[in-house]
């Protein structure tokens, strides 16, 4: 039972094919269970952009594109900025994406990316007051999808903590002073697990993710809180395995958070 | 979660705003058949939540491309009415509750042996005529018993329950103003006789210890709620429900 992202992708062949990489304990790409794939990370990418950043997880391709600007914030919290999150798959990046209206995987992506991002309380909201209860910094966070192998949630979210990270509030540009750095005070990193047969696997590609039974995304930061799960997809996780995924994620999380902020290999400017 | 406020919501004897222990549950009233001309129904009373839930199917699935050869498919739509909230909800789907839509299918579908009716669709309607947190998962306990009133045969009875945070104690099953003030909220639906869990999801803020100790909250709380879904099937259609 695959998800509409990747259906009829892998024979049943190759089903077998990985379970039986699985029961000798490799994958389909020669990674360990826990081995992420390579990350490449280009900030700076779109210069139109507050911020941005252009991310590789292995042959998966995300661009994200922070635009931030003035508007009136949310009548019960006048003294924060804003943002919101939004996906598009465009029919470019897959032959299963298709044009028209988010889909219900976009959203969940979206909303998956944006728990992260607002739960961890990586951007410091209370500094994106222009006015108190007239006018915040409203921070938008636009994830493009240019080519799909596979777990778009961690390169989503990998992606959009770079551009945040990368993000400067453009205050002169619309007269309200100077501009400054956008400012991030925590670092959320989602850490994906597919369920294949009675293996569990982080970051699965395409092939792993098109016959995995369950999905979890587990997102924590750099004080080792958990801020968001997501459970997707037909199949179940015994408790054991969960717990088991979220000290994998702690770990996980931990090597990449070095890598989007620079302080590792794989970050090319 | 995470609205900032001055309520405090647990006090000094340690009991929360509505006067509940940490790991006390609200209380649950539940009834089946209650939607004459659908195929299986239910309405389940859940602290301030007031839902109904509606089973059509398995029918053919239309449109035609949407049918899989193999299974039948889950289509939950989660709805809430305008009015179930305090400030009136635009109605029709908006992303959260497309969100809710399509986790609550997923996990009704692990219940499901939707392997005996390739080509059908199962619909699972789920109206939220009145929300006090926690409407998704009292929404998926309600759906399940719709579900077994239709007949539709499943491994299992299917549970929803939260538990989070809220002035940094684990609290089982928030309200209203806990969900909306507190730190934590980790909704979970499992299957009770093997343990599975089929939905899972959390935002917030929690160390290893907290979320497994409210992950082992909800789940304890689970089975007392699967005991009072068995007694509502039992009420209506008599014998034991666990026969096969």
């Amino acid at each position: 039972m695959s998800s509409k992202f990747t259906e009829g992708v892998v024979a049943e062949s190759k089903r077998s094919y990985i379970h039986k990489l699985a029961s000798e304990g490799t994958r389909i790409d020669g990674r360990d269970f826990d081995e992420v794939r390579t990350i490449k990370i280009k900030t700076g990418f779109i210069q139109r952009a507050d911020g941005s950043a252009l991310v590789e997880l292995g042959d998966t391709k995300v661009l994200v594109g922070v635009k931030i600007e003035p508007g009136e914030p949310f009548p019960d919290t006048p003294d924060m900025g804003i943002m919101t999150t939004n996906v598009e798959l465009v029919p470019l990046a897959s032959p299963t994406f298709e044009p028209g209206p988010p889909s219900e995987e976009a959203i969940e992506l979206a909303r998956v990316v944006d728990r992260g991002i607002r739960e961890s309380h990586t951007i410091d909201m209370e500094k994106l007051v222009i006015e108190e209860g007239e006018k915040v910094w409203v921070v938008f966070i636009d994830m493009h999808v240019l080519d799909y192998h596979g777990n778009l949630f961690d390169a989503c979210g990998i992606a959009a903590l770079a551009a945040l990270n990368d993000a400067t509030v453009p205050a002169e540009r619309f007269g309200f002073g100077e501009d400054f750095k956008l400012p991030i005070i925590h670092y959320p990193v989602p850490v994906t697990f597919a369920k294949i047969g009675e293996w569990i696997v982080a970051d699965p590609n395409l092939d792993e993710e098109s016959i995995a039974s369950a999905r979890l995304t587990v997102t924590t930061n750099e004080e080792e809180k958990v801020n968001a799960m997501q459970k997707g997809l037909f199949g179940t996780f015994t408790y054991e395995e969960v717990k088991k995924s979220i000290n994998r994620s702690l770990s996980i999380g931990k090597q990449v958070r070095k890598i989007i902020l620079g302080d590792e290999n794989g970050k090319e400017n | 979660m995470g609205m900032k406020s001055d309520i405090r919501l647990i006090d000094d004897n340690g009991l929360r705003i509505d006067g509940r222990l940490p790991n006390q549950l609200r209380p649950i009233k539940m009834e089946v058949g209650v939607v004459k001309r659908a195929d299986g129904s239910a309405y389940i009373e859940w602290g301030g939540n007031k839902i109904i839930a509606a089973v059509y199917g398995p029918r053919e699935a239309y449109p035609k491309h949407v049918q899989e050869s193999d299974r039948a498919i889950v289509r939950a739509r989660y709805n809430m009415a305008a009015f179930s909230v305090d400030e009136r909800k635009r109605p029709g789907p908006d992303r959260r509750s497309v969100e809710l839509s399509k986790v609550i299918s997923e996990a009704l579908t692990s219940a499901i042996f939707v392997e005996k009716f390739p080509r059908t669709a199962i619909d699972v309607y789920i109206e939220v005529l009145q929300a006090d947190a926690g409407t998704r998962v009292a929404g998926i306990t309600v759906a399940s018993l719709a579900l077994a009133d239709a007949g539709i045969p499943m491994r299992d009875l299917i549970v929803g329950c939260a538990a989070g945070k809220v002035d940094d104690v684990v609290v089982l099953d928030l309200n209203k103003e806990e969900d909306n003030f507190g730190q934590a909220d980790v909704p979970m639906a499992i299957l009770p006789r093997t343990g599975e869990i089929a939905l899972l999801q959390m935002d917030g803020d929690l160390t290893y210890d907290e979320l497994t100790n409210a992950m082992e909250m909800a789940i304890d709380a689970a089975k007392k709620i699967y005991d009072m879904e068995i007694e509502t099937l039992k009420a209506k259609y008599g014998g034991d429900v666990n026969e096969q």
